[in-house]
């Protein structure tokens, strides 16, 4: 593995050196490191790119290390990752994906994952996104996320993408059962001329099902981002939405809520908010003795943290 | 410490000046603070901080200095946590136990708000007493808190007033407080009573107090104040 290829690693995994347990690391498309352990095991499917994680049945705060790196221009990958949660299992994912390009040709990487929890089960997803490297070529990331959660299963995903993306068109979906909680964290910053969309669509089929949506943004420059959350309640259900975004220079940021209520029983709640930085944050940070400059980073970095 | 020479204030805009002059009776005491913390630039005069003219600094080389400013209505932040305010009020990074002590001495159970965002959650009396712990951090030789008594109604005086005078003997420098309450007054060593814009009356407290009690100054100051509000 080459400097840039650890660099990214870091960046996307914190991986400093192979982890202990479970991991699978993924490099131009090809495997360049696995292991699977007892309770957790990673086999790649026979009829496409990419590979099953199967997690047993009542394992206990084990960890699993997932990352993709995309380090040559011209590479345009294409994976599908399944995850299989046990019952009662409780299990840390950390994914991500890390796109270098030195060259003009702009590399892609699109990563399919899908997750199955059974009952009992509990999952924190961590994600992050990065792009780097002085090349001209577009870096883009178009993850798509699909969860289906049994009775009581708990799912926490976190995602961040900040700067360095030039274009990503993210799709996640949820399908919840009984007494089951979806939260979902998702962090952006852009930049440039950069774009990105995110969809997320949940639908609460179960009783007692709950999901938190919070997304926080910042555009700056050019750059253009578009929020999409449906919440569809089928069932005696809590669902939350909430959009915060940050515009700087000529930043664009759209935020498309649409909450369905199919149950009488159903709780549904969209927030959105969209502005400058307030002056009186600046003035804030200002009398205690930052410059304006160094206000305005520290909000958004407290913002985005 | 602190002077300040014919500091005016006035609306550029004609059409402005009638607003001008109710401003300077509903918001001039708070106006003037901000003058002195250089939010408002004012349209006319000087302002000297330990002999130097400070009227052309910005805000944020007159907080270098070593000025302070509570604001009346804190300010809120989505992200920034207590412990970031207070982190970056004292300058540096607190651990944990550091940023308590300040918010200890403002009547908060540190360990439920430390780790708290400066967001809506957070009552008007509870981010009120958390902009008073920030000034403590920065401990600098002048801090001005425009209306500290605002918005902590069930917290009483006592306290508030404790902070004050705990903090008056450790800074050993200059606190300004913005006040119209006469428990506030009373731990004055001097009193300025504005008035339409003007100083009306300033001296030692114990020959403003009894004045402005009996009413002598009150006769000018107060149903102004309360026929504008």
């Amino acid at each position: 593995m080459d400097a840039i290829a650890k660099e990214l690693l870091k960046e996307v995994a914190g991986m400093d050196a192979t982890p202990d347990g479970a991991y699978n690391i993924r490099e131009n498309s090809a495997c360049a490191g696995r292991n699977s352990t007892e309770q957790i095991q990673i086999v790649s499917k026979t009829d496409k790119s990419g590979i099953d994680i199967i997690v047993a049945p009542g394992v206990k705060k084990d960890k699993v290390y997932i990352p993709a790196l995309v380090t040559c221009s011209g590479v345009h990958d294409l994976v599908y990752n399944d995850f299989f949660i046990g019952e009662d299992a409780d299990v840390t994912i950390i994914a991500g994906c890390g796109v270098s390009t030195d060259g003009c040709d702009g590399s892609e990487h699109n990563g399919i994952h899908r997750f199955f929890l059974k009952p009992g089960a509990r999952v924190l997803y961590i994600e992050k996104h990065i792009g780097i490297g002085e090349g001209t070529g577009k870096r883009v990331i178009n993850p798509e996320t699909y969860m289906e959660l049994e009775d009581g299963a708990y799912m926490e995903m976190n995602t961040t993408q900040i700067k360095g993306v030039d274009s990503t068109d993210r799709v996640t979906k949820a399908v919840q059962g009984p007494n089951s909680t979806v939260v979902i964290k998702e962090k952006i910053m852009t930049h440039g001329e950069q774009f990105a969309k995110t969809t997320f669509e949940v639908e609460l089929n179960g009783d007692h099902s709950s999901c938190t949506l919070s997304s926080r943004s910042v555009a700056c420059d050019h750059s253009h981002q578009i929020f999409l959350s449906k919440l569809i309640g089928n069932a005696q259900c809590m669902g939350h939405s909430e959009c915060d975004a940050i515009i700087m220079d000529k930043g664009v940021v759209s935020s498309i809520p649409e909450i369905t209520a199919n149950n009488l029983e159903s709780q549904l709640i969209h927030e959105a908010a969209i502005g400058k930085i307030a002056g009186d944050q600046i003035i804030k940070l200002r009398t205690l003795g930052l410059t304006e400059a160094e206000a305005e980073a520290r909000i958004i970095d407290g913002f985005l943290k | 410490m602190l002077e300040l020479k014919n500091i005016s204030f006035e609306v550029e805009d004609e059409i402005e000046i009638l607003k001008d002059i109710n401003l300077k009776i509903d918001t001039g005491k708070s106006t003037l603070a901000r003058i002195i913390a250089g939010i408002v630039q004012p349209t006319g005069g000087q302002i000297f901080f330990d002999g130097q003219d400070i009227t052309g600094l910005d805000i944020t080389e007159r907080a270098k200095l070593g000025i302070s400013f509570a604001f009346q209505q804190p300010v809120r932040f989505k992200g920034l946590t207590v412990h970031d305010l207070i982190s970056l009020s004292a300058g540096r990074e607190l651990n944990q136990t550091e940023a308590c002590t300040y918010l200890s001495e403002v009547g908060l159970c540190a360990r439920d708000y430390i780790d708290r965002e400066l967001n809506n959650s957070l009552s008007g009396g509870e981010i009120k007493r958390i902009e008073i712990a920030s000034v403590l951090a920065r401990g600098t030789v002048l801090s001005i808190f425009d209306e500290p008594e605002a918005g902590i109604d069930l917290w009483s005086f006592k306290n508030l007033i404790d902070v004050f005078q705990k903090m008056y003997n450790k800074i050993n420098g200059t606190i300004i407080i913005i006040s119209h309450q006469e428990r506030i007054l009373k731990i004055a060593d001097e009193i300025i009573v504005l008035a339409g814009g003007n100083i009306i009356s300033h001296g030692q407290r114990d020959e403003i107090l009894p004045r402005l009690l009996s009413g002598t100054d009150k006769v000018n100051f107060c149903p102004y104040q309360k026929e504008e509000a």
